[in-house]
């Protein structure tokens, strides 16, 4: 496996899970958006991780546009047969989750720890 | 903007360039005000997702990305209130044909979801003239 330098995502291993932090706190300007896309989306497709822990502990702040790159990856996730599991997400943002019901559609786990330990 | 009776601490009316940046930088003035008078996170972080989903909607769909288009960004602070009007120069929209992004059929849909964030995060959101200006207003939460 590769392993390339990302400018929106601190990517680490653990066990299998692959742990993707990110960097911003404000996940905000769409330049950016879709940059985090492509770093994110390159995991998947080029790197062929695929057990995903994403977490959320660093984020302040997220746009729908943001979401709208989540669900993007989750897709590319079950489409390569992958596991996304998503976590340690602040009120405010889970709240957004919550709204929307896309807290359905992710699997959102209090910590890193329990997002770990449910792969 | 309504309410002139109001008693506001702060105000901002300006006519921007089609420029998400630009009218960021008008909300995060707009978000000190709000800390100043010690809103809680949770009101500031509502406040934020409300007013950058309109201003992106006016900038990107109303005024559809065009660089010679104009925003107007109109805002009003207050200890208990705050309210934002948003106008762009696009055709407008009928907000109630919107479809429910919620819905099972649309959950797994990238977009959509800009102004239910909006309603849900504000006390009164309303679509005034042809749908091209939003109004919204949020009271201070107890």
């Amino acid at each position: 496996m590769t392993m390339t330098a990302y400018r929106h995502l601190d990517v680490s291993q653990v066990g299998d899970v692959t742990v993707v932090r990110f960097l911003d706190r404000k996940i905000i300007e769409d330049v950016n958006i879709q940059e985090l896309g492509q770093e994110m989306f390159r995991l998947v497709e080029a790197e062929g991780r695929e057990r995903l822990l994403l977490d959320f502990s660093s984020v302040d702040f997220l746009s729908s546009a943001a979401l709208g790159k989540l669900i993007t990856l989750d897709k590319k996730m079950k489409a390569h047969g992958g596991r996304l599991k998503l976590a340690s997400i602040r009120p405010e943002i889970y709240e957004v989750f919550t709204i929307t019901k896309l807290n359905r559609l992710f699997d959102i786990r209090r910590d890193e720890a329990e997002a770990l330990a449910a792969f | 903007m309504p309410t002139p009776d109001q008693d506001w601490t702060w105000q901002c009316d300006r006519v921007i360039a089609n420029d998400a940046a630009i009218g960021r930088r008008l909300l995060d003035d707009l978000l000190c005000q709000l800390k100043t008078l010690q809103w809680s996170p949770r009101d500031i972080f509502g406040v934020h997702l409300a007013v950058d989903e309109a201003l992106v909607n006016a900038i990107r769909h109303g005024n559809a990305d065009d660089a010679t288009k104009h925003v107007q960004f109109t805002a009003r602070v207050c200890p208990t209130k705050v309210l934002v009007e948003i106008v762009d120069e696009g055709p407008g929209f009928n907000p109630d044909r919107l479809p429910d992004p919620t819905s099972p059929g649309r959950l797994g849909c990238p977009g959509g979801r800009g102004v239910l964030l909006m309603r849900a995060f504000m006390s009164h959101v309303e679509f005034r003239d042809r749908g091209n200006r939003v109004v919204l207003e949020k009271e201070r939460s107890l």
